[in-house]
C-alpha cells in the first residue's frame, strides 16, 4: 500500500521529464536555426546591413543583392490567397458541417483530407498546364473589360503571374482551412444549436452564433494556412514569373523568398551570394514569425472581446 | 531443439553469403561524384554501363547541380564533380589542391517559341536575340526579326520573354553567348548562372521555360537542346559567325567543338559559344568534369582514370541516342592528354593505366 503511490510518483516523473524533453527540443531546433542562419548569413548581413531589406535590386552576377520585390512578393501572394481561401474554406465547412446530409458530408469531407495531402510540385504542375491557361483565357481577359481601371488589373495578359500565384496558393490551402474548421465547428455543443433553434432563429442565424462561438479555432485555422501559403515554394515558382520587381498590377510576375531559394542555391557560387541566399531564409522565418505572432495577437483580441458576451 | 538448429542454418547461410559477397567483389572500391543535372542522363547510363564491365567499381553520380559540385570538391568530399560552366580563376584559387578540366561531353542551348499563325522554323541573327532578351524587341513584327525572316508573315503582337529562373548552366552558356556577340549585354546584364534578366517570365528548369512556352502565345525562350528535341519543340536557326543560319543537332553542335580545338588554352577551361566555322552552331559547350591532380590514394584515382578513359572512348557512343553531342576526335585526345596529370605521388595514373594493358 505504502509502496503504491511512489511507484506511480516514479512514473509520473519520468513522463514529465520525457515531455518536457520533447517540448524543449522545439524550442532547441527553432534557436540553432536562427543561430546557424544568422552565423551563415553574417556575410550578407556585414555587406549590406539594413540596407538588404529595402534593396531593389537582385543581381547575382553584379554581386548586388536587395530583398525587398522577393518581401513583397511573399506577402502580397499570401494575403491574396488568403482574400480568395478564406470565405471559400468557411463557406465549406459550413456547409459540411450545418448543411449537408450525412451521406454527402462524409465523401466531401473525406476529398478535402486528400486535397491536403497533394505535393505542391503536382498543385505546381497542374497550374501551369490547367490553372494558367484558363486565367489567360477567361479570367484576366474579363477582369480587365471590368476592372481594368484599377491598378490591380493593368498590363499584358501571360497567365502567369501574381494572380496566378495567389489562386493556387488559395487552392492549396483551402483543404486545410477547410479541415480545421470543420472539427472546429463540429466541436461546438449541440446544444448552443438546439438553444438558438428554440428560441426561434433562424437556420441562417444559428449558423452565425455557431461561427462566433467558434471563431478563434476559425482564426487558427486561417494562420495555419497563412503559414503554409508563406512558406509554398514549387507551387508558387512555377506560376509566379520569377521577376523580382514591385508592381500593384496582379498581373505582372512577382517573385517570393521561397521561391528564389529554392530556383538559386543549387547553382549558387561564391561566399556572398550563398551567403544573400541564407539571409532571405532568415527573413522569412522572421516575416513567418512576425505574421503568426500578429495573428495570434489579433485571436487573442478578438477572443477577449467576445468573452464578456458568454 | 528443431528451431535452434534452423536458426544455425539461417546464420550459416547469411554468415556464407557475407563473406562471399566481400571476397568476390574484392577489394571493392567506392567514388562519389556529383554536379551537372544536365549531364545526369548520361552519366548514369555512363556509371551503368562501366559497373558491367569494372564490376569492382561502384561509381555513385548525385545530380546536385554545377554549382553543387563546385562547392563539394572544394571540400573532397567527392572525387570528382561535372560542371556546365568552368570554374573561376577565384574559386581554383581558394580550392585545396590543383583542380584539372576534362571537357567530356558537349551540350547546346536552343530557341524555342510560340508563335501560332508562323509554320516555319524561324532565324534569328545574333543582335536580334541580343535585343529581344534585352527588352528592346517587344514585338513579333519588329522590322529587325522581319529582316532575318523574310518570308515569313508576322501577326502584330507583343512578345514575352521566358527565362530560366533557377540558377542553370544553361542560363550560363546562353548568356556567355550573348556577352560575346553584344557588347551592350555585356555591359548591361553579363553571364551567369542567375544573371538579373531585363525582362521576361521566369520558368523553373527546362520543363517550367517550356511549359511556359507551349501554355503562353507568342513567347520565345531558350532550352537545352536534348530537351527541345525530346518535346519535339520548334527550334531556331541560329546565325552563326560565318554568317550561316544554322540548325542545332548533334552535327553541328560537335562541329563548333571541332572548330574550337585550336583556341583551347592550356587548361582546357573555355567557351566555344560563337565559334568559327562555316557549319557550327553557335551556342554550343562543354560539360567538364572536374578532378584533383594530385591524387591521394593510388586505388581511388586509378579508377577514375580509368572511367574517365572509358567515357572519352567507348562512352561517347552514348552521347548520341542519349540526345547529347559526342567530342570531336582531337578533343578526345586532348581530354587524354589532361587527364594524364592526374597522378598519384609524382607517377602519372594514365600511364601506369595503359602500362597494365587493361
Amino acid at each position: 500500500m505504502a509502496a503504491k503511490p511512489s511507484k506511480i510518483l516514479t512514473g509520473d516523473n519520468v513522463f514529465s521529464t520525457v515531455l518536457m524533453l520533447c517540448a524543449a527540443s522545439v524550442l532547441l531546433i527553432a534557436v540553432s536555426m536562427v543561430i546557424v542562419m544568422t552565423e551563415s548569413s553574417w556575410l550578407s548581413i556585414r555587406e549590406f546591413g539594413l540596407g538588404f531589406l529595402v534593396g531593389q535590386v537582385w543581381d547575382p552576377v553584379k554581386g548586388e543583392f536587395g530583398a525587398l520585390p522577393f518581401i513583397w512578393g511573399t506577402i502580397m501572394s499570401s494575403l491574396l490567397a488568403l482574400v480568395i481561401a478564406v470565405p471559400l474554406s468557411i463557406a465549406v465547412a459550413v456547409f459540411l458541417v450545418e448543411q449537408a446530409p450525412k451521406s454527402v458530408a462524409r465523401p466531401l469531407g473525406f476529398l478535402v483530407e486528400l486535397l491536403a495531402a497533394i505535393p505542391s510540385v503536382v498543385y505546381g504542375l497542374w497550374a501551369i498546364f490547367v490553372l494558367a491557361p484558363i486565367l489567360r483565357v477567361h479570367v484576366q481577359p474579363a477582369l480587365q473589360a471590368v476592372l481594368g481601371w484599377l491598378p490591380f488589373f493593368q498590363g499584358t495578359i501571360t497567365g502567369i503571374g501574381m494572380l496566378t500565384g495567389g489562386v493556387v496558393l488559395a487552392i492549396m490551402i483551402t483543404p486545410i482551412i477547410t479541415a480545421v474548421t470543420r472539427d472546429v465547428l463540429e466541436a461546438v455543443p449541440v446544444t448552443q444549436r438546439e438553444a438558438s433553434l428554440a428560441l426561434g432563429a433562424t437556420k441562417w442565424e444559428t449558423t452565425r452564433i455557431v461561427l462566433s462561438n467558434a471563431s478563434s479555432g476559425i482564426a487558427g485555422a486561417v494562420i495555419l494556412g497563412l503559414g503554409r501559403a508563406i512558406g509554398e515554394t514549387m507551387a508558387v515558382t512555377m506560376v509566379i514569373g520569377n521577376r523580382p520587381q514591385i508592381s500593384v498590377s496582379l498581373f505582372d510576375p512577382a517573385y517570393s523568398i521561397a521561391s528564389v531559394i529554392a530556383n538559386e542555391y543549387t547553382e549558387a557560387t561564391g561566399d556572398l551570394y550563398l551567403s544573400a541566399l541564407t539571409e532571405m531564409g532568415l527573413i522569412l522565418f522572421i516575416v513567418t514569425f512576425g505574421v503568426t505572432a500578429l495573428a495570434k495577437l489579433l485571436i487573442m483580441s478578438v477572443a477577449n472581446r467576445n468573452t464578456p458576451r458568454h | 531443439m528443431r528451431r535452434s538448429s534452423c536458426v544455425l542454418i539461417i546464420l550459416s547461410v547469411l554468415l556464407a553469403g557475407c563473406f562471399s559477397g566481400r571476397h568476390s567483389r574484392g577489394d571493392s572500391i567506392k567514388i562519389q561524384g556529383a554536379g551537372s543535372t544536365f549531364i545526369n542522363p548520361l552519366m548514369q547510363k555512363w556509371v551503368h554501363e562501366f559497373g558491367a564491365l569494372e564490376p569492382s567499381i561502384k561509381i555513385d553520380y548525385q545530380s546536385i547541380g554545377s554549382g553543387g559540385a563546385i562547392k563539394q570538391v572544394k571540400e573532397r568530399t567527392i572525387q570528382f564533380g561535372a560542371t556546365d560552366v568552368a570554374m573561376s580563376d577565384e574559386d581554383l584559387r581558394s580550392a585545396p589542391g590543383e583542380l584539372l578540366h576534362i571537357p567530356v561531353i558537349l551540350g547546346a542551348v536552343v530557341l524555342t517559341y510560340n508563335l501560332e499563325s508562323v509554320k516555319e522554323n524561324l532565324r534569328f541573327s545574333p543582335e536580334t536575340i541580343a535585343d529581344i532578351f534585352l527588352g528592346k524587341i517587344s514585338r513579333w513584327d519588329d522590322e529587325r526579326i522581319r529582316a532575318d525572316n523574310p518570308y515569313v508573315e508576322f501577326p502584330p503582337v507583343e512578345l514575352t520573354v521566358v527565362h530560366r529562373s533557377d540558377g542553370s548552366g544553361t542560363s550560363a552558356v546562353f548568356t556567355n553567348y550573348l556577352a560575346k556577340v553584344s557588347p551592350e549585354w555585356k555591359e548591361k546584364v553579363g553571364e551567369g548562372t542567375s544573371p538579373a534578366w531585363p525582362v521576361g517570365l521566369g520558368g523553373k528548369g527546362n520543363e517550367g521555360v517550356t511549359g511556359q512556352v507551349k501554355q503562353t502565345p507568342n513567347t520565345i525562350g531558350y532550352v537545352e537542346l536534348a530537351y527541345a528535341v525530346k518535346n519535339k519543340l520548334p527550334v531556331a536557326q541560329i546565325r552563326n559567325s560565318a554568317g550561316n543560319f544554322i540548325t542545332p543537332d548533334f552535327r553541328t553542335v560537335s562541329n563548333a567543338a571541332a572548330e574550337s580545338v585550336d583556341i583551347a588554352p592550356a587548361d582546357l577551361r573555355f567557351t566555344i559559344t560563337n565559334a568559327k566555322g562555316a557549319d557550327a552552331y553557335p551556342i554550343s559547350s562543354y560539360v567538364f568534369v572536374l578532378i584533383y591532380k594530385d591524387q591521394q590514394q593510388r586505388n581511388l584515382g586509378d579508377a577514375l582514370v580509368d572511367f574517365l578513359v572509358w567515357s572519352l572512348n567507348d562512352g561517347q557512343k552514348n552521347a548520341q541516342p542519349l540526345l547529347y553531342a559526342p567530342l570531336p576526335a582531337e578533343m578526345v585526345r586532348r581530354s587524354t592528354a589532361k587527364l594524364a596529370e592526374v597522378n598519384f605521388q609524382g607517377e602519372s595514373l594514365l600511364a601506369s593505366h595503359s602500362g597494365e594493358g587493361k
